[in-house]
């Protein structure tokens, strides 16, 4: 067994200490906001929080994130949504949408340490992270929209 | 952007449920046109589109799958508009596979094209039964009724009832057979950017696609499948599989035999309680693998094959004139080959579904774009009728046509007959390249002549493997269909043309990926078109336009060539050179063309019809020491009338990076019958910094709709190299670009 906190709830789970948590989040606490997309690191379809910062959950296992605290795409905004989800809304970011939980993260993330990021920072932050419907100019200027409501 | 809905539809949506008692209208449309079909007593009816509750919940079917392209909103949104109801009242579910709807088969850029004209009359059928139902209701002429905004008014009396109100009067009207369409100028919502019934969901993780499908007591498998294209296998040894955690069976999975088709290549099967365990047993299977026939297959010799054919007379396709005799007798001929590697379609999401297969049933969960066909690959693993598979579709984690070939649902279908039990099948992302239905391999070989400093004579011949070969293991030419697609279709008016197809065998199976065809040979037209420029020291703008020619349109007619113009007759979309250099000379103004640029940076141009739509681009580059940059894309699209706007950007945006994927690093290579590349470190794509500010123009149009998911792709790459050359004066003629330069 091994003890998680997910989105602020403790859960225990009956798993391998070496399952990637990507695969204990989806198969087993049954969360499938947080994507599979390579499972090498090479992606960032799988992008989630540990304490805080960005992990890829792909390459990350499950016995390394007892006792630290675990934020997916469905506990980002859960209260409210998060500035960066309403300004995916407003610019329609999305095609396919597969990506996009994964580019969140991400770039909650970056905003979180970082609330006034320049063109480069935001190309720098996001450059693990893969659409491959291309909607990367509506990503840089979704971020860019959402660090000025973060700031005021 | 602007958008005029707000996103308030979803709160609205989220407070009401689907309640009996609705009016269902089962509008059939096999042939596209004719209304059939009746009004319900308010239970479920497959055979609809739309349905309407008491409460005025309006819902809209979608019965095509959505992958990115935005057609789960857009065809509603023409049902909608049609039949007056709100947006923000309007829930849009999608549609099982069922023959009902006509086609669901969501690829060639059809979904809007083919269903335009049959969505406005399911809407506007609808609102002539609200319409009856409240002239009834009313006892008074139906001729003083107007339906507006979700409700039905009564002029002279100024009396009103929502829709909600009339279902019961009107599901006991007969469905009327002739109705009138609304005024194009009056839509409402068509022509308006409407963001995606979706979009929230996207945002917040609740998006259910192929690899979320989830059944209560489902098992877990993975595939190990055979490196080469027929292999199968000699004998294996599971015993240290079995020995991790949570594995519970393996098995082989047969492999009927070259063509496959849609069915499985075949493999070893591990069953486990989850992903890892299942992925874990797999690393650890020892198989002794017949590689079978096509272990021959090597990249390289391969190429020289390719060469070889596009070098010598080959099968003709089109002829007008003789290109033979006047590239014989000209001073002046100009000759060039380029090669395009294979691809894989890579989309995020890999082919993921949910199978079980029951006694008398199957049902699967799929990220699929061709439910009706998966309904008949199913039924060939499982030995079930076709009406007996239910085919639920998810949202598919982008498509670009690999999620057309159900391979993966048939794999899953088989193991749940087998295990009895429902069963996920997730592939991996190395198992997706390996495994891919690859977009050609393919070699070009052109030739021009220059009389005059006029261009006299065109040749072109080309060679790839066909996407027959995946159905028919002795095919050796492209189908008609393929030589539609930027070949044999040259706008160009030249007195000599001529277009070969040179014949080769396939030792992969070949699909169709985001705009097929029309990638290599269109790269391959549109660079060679630029050499010519240069060739006659004149501008590719002035090029381009002076070879397209006087307005007409074009038919093939007398070239002895069948154009398939991407299934639709010619006279009613037809082939429209005038609409092909106004998209030439728009882009040509929006980069302002003929402005200086400075050392080292350069612009280039390629223009193309393809699924019916015009497209140009105009690519701007910098190169420094090797190095590539893209600064700036300027498109052009005319699609006819355009329902969604933003969303033909988004697709314009998408079909940018995917060309500019292809061109920086596009390449599946074999050897020894094996896929060489397997994960996105050596299959790379486009990444943030690389990507360039676009600008996208869409042309205000009152023809019909065209195609917008795919005819964005071909000419990025051509454009992008024809920019190379006017920044370097280097011709590049083949990709990826990745081998020559820093991109
Ligand atoms: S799935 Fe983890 S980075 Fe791709
Ligand atoms: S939206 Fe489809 S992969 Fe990013």
């Amino acid at each position: 067994m091994i003890e998680l906190t997910i989105n602020g709830k403790k859960q225990q789970l009956d798993v391998e200490p070496d399952m990637p948590l990507l695969w204990a989040i989806r198969d087993i606490a049954g969360l499938t906001g947080t994507k599979f997309g390579c499972g090498k690191a090479l992606c960032g379809a799988c992008t989630l929080h540990l304490d805080g910062v960005a992990i890829r959950s792909c390459v990350t296992p499950v016995s390394y994130a007892a006792g630290k605290s675990i934020t997916t795409i469905e506990g980002l905004g859960a209260e409210k949504m998060h500035p960066l989800q309403q300004a995916w809304i407003d610019h329609s970011v999305p095609q396919c949408g597969y990506c996009q939980s994964g580019q969140l993260m991400q770039a909650a993330s970056l905003l979180a340490q970082n609330n006034n990021p320049s063109d480069k920072e935001i190309d720098q932050a996001m450059s693990g992270n893969i659409c491959r419907c291309g909607t990367y100019p509506r990503i840089r200027a979704a971020i860019k929209d959402a660090a000025k409501a973060t700031q005021s | 952007m602007s958008t005029v809905l707000k996103m308030d539809r979803r709160e609205f949506l989220k407070g009401v449920g689907l309640s009996s008692g609705a009016l269902t209208l089962g509008v059939a449309i096999p042939t596209g046109s004719v209304l059939a079909g009746a009004s319900s007593n308010g239970t479920f009816h497959p055979n609809a589109f739309v349905s309407i509750d008491k409460t005025g919940l309006v819902t809209i079917i979608a019965h095509r799958s959505e992958m990115g392209q935005g057609s789960k909103t857009g065809l509603p949104m023409i049902v909608a508009d049609e039949m007056e109801a709100d947006w923000n009242r309007v829930s849009v579910k999608q549609g099982l596979a069922d023959k009902a709807y006509g086609s669901q088969n969501t690829d060639g850029s059809r979904s809007i094209r083919r269903f335009y004209q049959p969505m406005r009359k399911v809407g506007a059928t609808v609102k002539d039964m609200l319409l009856t139902a409240a002239a009834q209701t009313w006892s008074v002429d139906k001729k003083d009724c107007l339906v507006a905004n979700h409700q039905v008014t009564h002029k002279p009396s100024g009396k009103s009832l929502h829709f909600g109100q009339l279902v019961g009067v009107a599901q006991t009207l007969p469905v009327p057979k002739d109705v009138t369409l609304k005024p194009e100028k009056e839509f409402r919502y068509v022509g308006k950017d409407v963001p995606i019934v979706d979009l929230e969901d996207m945002v917040t993780g609740q998006g259910v696609y192929g690899i979320d499908a989830h059944v209560d007591g489902m098992l877990y498998a993975q595939i190990e499948r055979c490196p080469v294209y027929g292999g199968t296998v000699k004998s294996f040894d599971a015993s240290a599989a079995l020995k991790v955690k949570g594995v519970r069976e393996v098995f082989v999975i047969e492999h009927k035999g070259i063509p496959t088709q849609f069915a499985s290549v075949g493999g070893v099967a591990v069953i486990a309680d989850n992903t890892w365990a299942a992925i874990k047993g797999r690393q650890q299977l020892k198989i002794d693998w017949d590689m079978g026939e096509n272990r021959v297959y090597d990249s390289s010799s391969y190429r020289r094959q390719l060469e070889q054919a596009v070098n010598k007379p080959a099968k003709v396709v089109r002829k007008e004139g003789d290109a033979t005799a006047a590239l014989k007798a000209t001073k002046k001929r100009i000759t060039a080959d380029y090669y395009l590697p294979a691809l894989v379609h890579a989309p995020m999401e890999p082919p993921a579904c949910v199978a079980w297969v029951q006694k008398d049933k199957a049902q699967v969960w799929a990220c699929v774009q061709a439910p009706q066909g998966v309904q008949q690959v199913v039924a060939g693993g499982t030995g079930l009728k076709p009406e007996q598979v239910e085919v639920n579709v998810t949202l598919l984690g982008g498509g670009f046509g690999r999620k057309s070939k159900p391979d993966f649902v048939f794999e899953a279908a088989v193991i749940s007959k087998r295990i009895g039990k429902p069963v996920k099948l997730n592939w991996t992302r190395e198992d997706e390249v390996k495994h891919g239905y690859y977009h050609s391999v393919s070699a070009h070989h052109l030739e021009a002549a220059i009389d005059d400093n006029k261009v006299s004579a065109w040749l072109h011949r080309n060679a790839h493997p066909s996407i027959s070969y995946t159905f028919d293991k002795n095919a050796e030419h492209a189908s008609d269909g393929e030589l539609s697609l930027g070949f044999a279709d040259l706008p160009f008016a030249i007195p000599n043309i001529q277009h070969e197809n040179g014949a080769i065998k396939g030792h992969t199976r070949i699909g169709w990926l985001r705009s097929v065809s029309n990638i290599f040979n269109v790269f391959a037209s549109g660079v060679f078109v630029d050499e010519i420029a240069a060739a006659r020291k004149k501008d590719p703008v002035d090029n381009l336009l002076e070879l397209m020619g006087p307005d007409r349109h074009l038919s093939f007619d007398e070239s002895g060539f069948k154009f398939s113009n991407y299934g639709e007759n010619i006279e009613q979309y037809p082939y429209d050179i005038k609409r092909l250099k106004e998209v030439t000379r728009r882009a040509a103004k929006n980069s302002n063309w003929k402005a200086k640029t400075k050392e080292g940076n350069g612009k280039g141009i390629c223009v193309y019809r393809s699924f019916l739509s015009y497209i140009s681009m105009v690519v701007d580059v910098s190169v420094q020491d090797k190095e590539l940059k893209v600064n700036k894309v300027y498109c052009v699209v005319d699609c006819g009338r355009v329902v969604n706007p933003d969303r033909v950007r988004s697709q314009m945006e998408g079909s940018i990076i995917f060309g500019l994927s292809l061109a920086y690093y596009g390449k599946i290579t074999a050897k020894e019958g094996a896929i060489e590349q397997s994960n996105f470190h050596d299959y790379p794509l486009l990444r943030i910094p690389q990507t360039p500010e676009i600008h996208i123009e869409l042309v205000q149009s009152e023809e019909l709709p065209t195609g917008v998911g795919e005819p964005g792709v071909p000419p990025v790459a051509p454009a992008l190299i024809n920019a190379i050359f006017a920044a370097t004066g280097e011709r590049i003629r083949e990709l990826p670009l990745n081998q020559r330069f820093s991109v």
